[in-house]
């Protein structure tokens, strides 16, 4: 069961929970507010029709533009993007979810935008949120232990955000 | 005494002065690369085991956000070292897809004989080097002789031995040579006697049995909950490989190939060929299941080569030109896993509508297996740890990228 199936049933059972899609993507996807994420996934996870037991991959992609002139051909708004590529092993299909945040807390430059912690759903998402954390800059909320994974402890800023400046030095080394 | 123990607010103190932190790695030598392992340790026994990683990372999907999609192949080479033609697949598959690329029969063909070659390679290493871990040095040189001859072919065809950016976005970067198809067979038929003597080496050796069966334990249910793929979702008897059961666009690659997922069902592994018996102590789930399933699909690999082989010199059509170096993306976004050796490789190309990608992002089967070790090792003796963390065939450059 793919693609509008799906999102139908999902639409009448969440409602307003589910606030956007597009089935017609390469990999169709369907949008989730931060609020009803975890009810979702655990919904998709359970399910005897969709037993969603696989995790596959939790990506941050940063949609920024520094460049004014760019930015206002760039065609969307400043926003970060978390994508859940999830599937199943047992039924053999697949699914997109996606959550739309704002690049910062409250447009606070520093204050890590929230999304709840699906580690209670999928015990894989631990690694995959601390690794989202640690290069892009998003606060699990629940999680059991958000540190950085691949860099430093001390590292500061969050690599794979586009206006991300490497450091001068770190610890008597050059960075740039 | 009963009488304290109701008391809620009285605490009884035990005061653990056998406990002890070991750290092993990052320089350990069956930590297969550099991973540090803490051991919270009580005498022999493991209470707790914390992985560290992050010493190999050398941000590569940050790189790959400043080159086009041919230039990134050299930086998939670099992720899974000793499999670097299934990353390339991996990655070439993927910008396919965006692009809804089709390659031609010949392509198809020469990718399946290149990909099962390089399975067959992958899991020689990973067969020695788990030997290594265990305290045998044998397997390992029996391993690196057959892989030697695998890598010679690969230089062949390619010119490279480890990182060989052969498997390009719309096909490869040549043709495989005159009279490689030759010599490949050749090799097949030379091969495949000595794997009865891998056998002989480790999986019905006693004392390979005696580590490595009934030790580690996965339940198919935790393999799936911490997103353990391949060899290692297998090995708990979950049938489950993306060559049979992934996309179309993967698995239309092993189209009318005959194959078996290699997988315990109901108690019995596919009959095939003339495997050695499991043995009475081995229960589904432990290190030596994960090491057999590894080993079967070494010969499952030889059986596939042999009928690539057959179909490519037959097959019509050009071996598949590169993509141009600067083609331009269509906007939108594409994401793919492969079977690779270690288990799904996937790949996710987010593009603007420019050359470049927006966004590229390695998810890495390691990096999943690998985050199960805590569970694995809670309660084990410290010499199985090596056995545990070897039995899960991980690659530190795939894991850090």
């Amino acid at each position: 069961m793919a693609g509008q199936n799906l999102l139908d049933r999902l639409k009448a059972k969440f409602g307003t929970k589910i606030s956007g899609s597009n089935v017609q993507a390469i990999d169709p996807w369907i949008e989730v507010t931060p609020a009803g994420l975890v009810e979702v996934c655990q919904y998709l996870k359970t399910d005897p029709d969709l037993q969603f037991n696989l995790l596959n991959c939790i990506t941050a992609v940063d949609y920024f533009e520094a460049d004014p002139k760019k930015a206002a051909k760039a065609g969307f708004e400043p926003h970060l993007e978390l994508v859940y590529h999830v599937s199943s092993v047992t039924k053999k299909h697949s699914l997109v979810l996606k959550v739309m945040l704002p690049r910062w807390k409250n447009d606070q430059p520093g204050e890590l935008p929230e999304v709840p912690t699906v580690t209670g759903v999928w015990r894989t998402a631990d690694w995959h949120e601390r690794e989202v954390f640690d290069l892009s800059g998003v606060n699990f909320i629940g999680h059991p232990r958000l540190n950085r994974i691949l860099c430093p402890e001390d590292w500061e800023g969050y690599p794979l955000r586009k206006d991300y400046e490497m450091p001068l030095e770190y610890h008597g080394m050059r960075g740039r | 005494m009963s009488t304290a123990l109701d008391d809620p607010r009285i605490v009884e103190f035990d005061v653990r002065t056998d406990e002890m932190l070991v750290n092993m790695g990052p320089q350990h030598p069956s930590t297969h690369g550099v991973l540090r392992l803490v051991l919270r340790t009580d005498g022999e026994i493991v209470s707790q085991v914390e992985p560290h990683i992050g010493y190999l990372h050398r941000c590569a999907e940050k790189i790959g956000e400043n080159l086009t999609p041919r230039q990134w192949i050299p930086y998939t080479d670099r992720m899974d070292y000793l499999a670097a033609m299934s990353m390339n697949l991996g990655w070439a598959l993927v910008v396919e897809k965006l692009l809804n690329h089709q390659i031609s029969d010949k392509a198809r063909h020469l990718r399946v004989i290149i990909a099962e070659m390089q399975r067959i390679a992958s899991h020689l290493v990973g067969m020695g080097a788990y030997g290594l871990d265990l305290g045998t040095f044998s397997p390992f040189l029996y391993a690196f002789r057959e892989r030697e001859r695998i890598l010679d072919l690969f230089e062949e065809a390619c010119g490279a031995r480890l990182t060989y950016s052969y498997l390009t976005p719309g096909g490869a970067t040549a043709d495989l040579p005159p009279g490689w198809l030759q010599k490949c067979s050749a090799f097949l038929d030379q091969f495949e006697p000595i794997i009865q003597e891998y056998h002989t080496l480790l999986t019905s050796n006693a004392i390979f049995i005696k580590r490595t069966a009934g030790i580690g334990l996965l339940s198919p249910e935790m393999a799936l909950d911490y997103g353990c793929t391949g060899p290692v979702l297998r090995g708990s008897g979950v049938d489950y490989d993306l060559r049979r059961d992934g996309e179309e666009r993967y698995t239309e690659m092993y189209d009318g190939y005959a194959f078996e997922v290699i997988c315990e069902r109901n108690g019995h592994y596919p009959k095939d060929h003339d495997y050695p018996p499991v043995p009475k102590e081995a229960i589904l789930g432990d290190c030596w299941h994960r090491f057999y399933v590894r080993m079967l699909e070494v010969v499952q690999s030889v059986d596939i080569v042999r009928q690539a082989i057959e179909r490519y010199s037959t097959a019509t059509g050009n071996w598949g030109e590169p993509i141009k170096l600067t083609q331009k993306l269509p906007k939108g976004e594409a994401y793919m896993e492969t079977e690779c050796p270690r288990g799904q490789m996937g790949f996710y190309l987010i593009s603007d509508g420019s050359s470049i990608p927006w966004r590229v992002r390695a998810r890495s089967s390691s990096f999943c297996n690998l985050s199960v070790t805590h569970e694995l090792c809670r309660g084990c003796l410290i010499a199985d740890v090596p056995a545990i963390v070897g039995s899960l065939d991980i690659v530190m450059g795939e894991i850090d990228r």
